[in-house]
């Protein structure tokens, strides 16, 4: 919870993270600053939120063959859930948890109507997908929390699982190089 | 001096920006995607803005684009741009009351650790790897010509 803008990270927002009966399954406190650990947490729930609204877009186009829209909902399903967990990780330390946008607002920030073809569309989840990847890496050594840390870690390989998947569909090239992501 | 789609920057270093020289812009194409040198006098350091857009893309694509708000505000015209300013973005309270203009040195800082550069800000993405910081902050600057 927020405390004076000291923080103690609650047993429940960081199950609420790791999944009931997941690892994290320990209390964990600190007395970092949370508030900054909330911000970076909206900042994902809100990527999380774009991320949900792309590929209902995607689904509504009509574009994607029915094996590759099963897939989307799939990966939808993922965000579905990595937006409750965050949802409920920031309320459990005593944040407001920020909404979702109209999905016609995700459609204009998205160029949605450029999309033509099942190509477009997997270009543009697959393009979200890599910068969530590096977004999750990239705010690791900002969380006053280690066990937050760890659960951007979780996050990020769940978005590469997916941007591979998508790159595979695809036929895009993987890194020729070793660690290309974050930085 | 750019030209989007096909534009090639070439940084010169010699004097003390983005903490190992000043920049000299120009056109001349350049083979390597990104190269860093050492520090040294009259050292280069040669950016393909090309490279450094899927670059901006890969890293800050998540949240950010060009010309439209989304987790992030647009970047278009960032590099000149006093901090916090877009009206239509709903910034931090923090980032909203800074007070200063964004150039090369500030985003550098901001990229490097935002929080340190502005306390309170909401976003926690650091690029520690100052060659990825460098080509994005080029990048950015040929979008704000």
């Amino acid at each position: 919870m927020l405390n004076g803008g000291k923080a103690v990270l609650s047993a429940s927002a960081v199950l609420a993270l790791s999944g009931a009966g997941g690892a994290l399954s320990h209390a964990y406190a600190s007395s970092g600053d949370a508030s900054q650990d909330v911000a970076i947490l909206n900042v994902a729930l809100a990527l999380e939120h774009e991320a949900i609204g792309a590929y209902q877009l995607g689904a509504e186009s009509g574009l994607l063959a029915k094996d590759v829209l099963g897939v989307a909902v799939q990966f939808q399903s993922h965000h579905k859930a990595h937006r409750d967990a965050l949802a409920d990780a920031i309320r459990a330390m005593g944040g407001d948890a920020v909404d979702a946008k109209d999905l016609s607002e995700y459609a204009s920030a998205l160029n949605a109507a450029s999309l033509s073809s099942q190509t477009d569309v997997l270009k543009l989840a697959a393009r979200l997908e890599l910068g969530a990847a590096n977004a999750y890496l990239g705010v690791i050594p900002s969380f006053q929390s280690q066990d937050l840390a760890q659960v951007s870690a979780r996050l990020a390989a769940d978005e590469t699982m997916h941007w591979t998947a998508l790159s595979s569909v695809l036929g895009a090239p993987l890194p020729k190089n070793a660690l290309t992501f974050g930085a | 001096m750019f030209n989007r789609g096909n534009i090639h920057l070439w940084l010169i270093g010699g004097a003390s920006f983005f903490g190992f020289g000043f920049v000299k812009l120009a056109t001349k194409p350049v083979e390597a995607a990104i190269a860093q040198s050492d520090s040294q006098e009259n050292s280069a350091v040669v950016i393909d803005i090309a490279e450094a857009e899927k670059l901006y893309l890969r890293r800050c694509g998540a949240c950010h684009s060009l010309d439209a708000h989304r987790i992030g505000p647009r970047h278009r015209g960032v590099v000149g741009r006093e901090a916090g300013s877009l009206a239509d973005y709903e910034y931090s309270p923090a980032l909203r009351n800074a007070e200063f203009v964004w150039n090369e040195q500030q985003l550098d800082q901001w990229l490097s650790n935002p929080e340190a550069l502005v306390p309170g800000q909401k976003m926690g993405f650091r690029i520690s790897n100052g060659a990825e910081r460098n080509a994005i902050i080029a990048y950015l600057r040929a979008q704000s010509e």
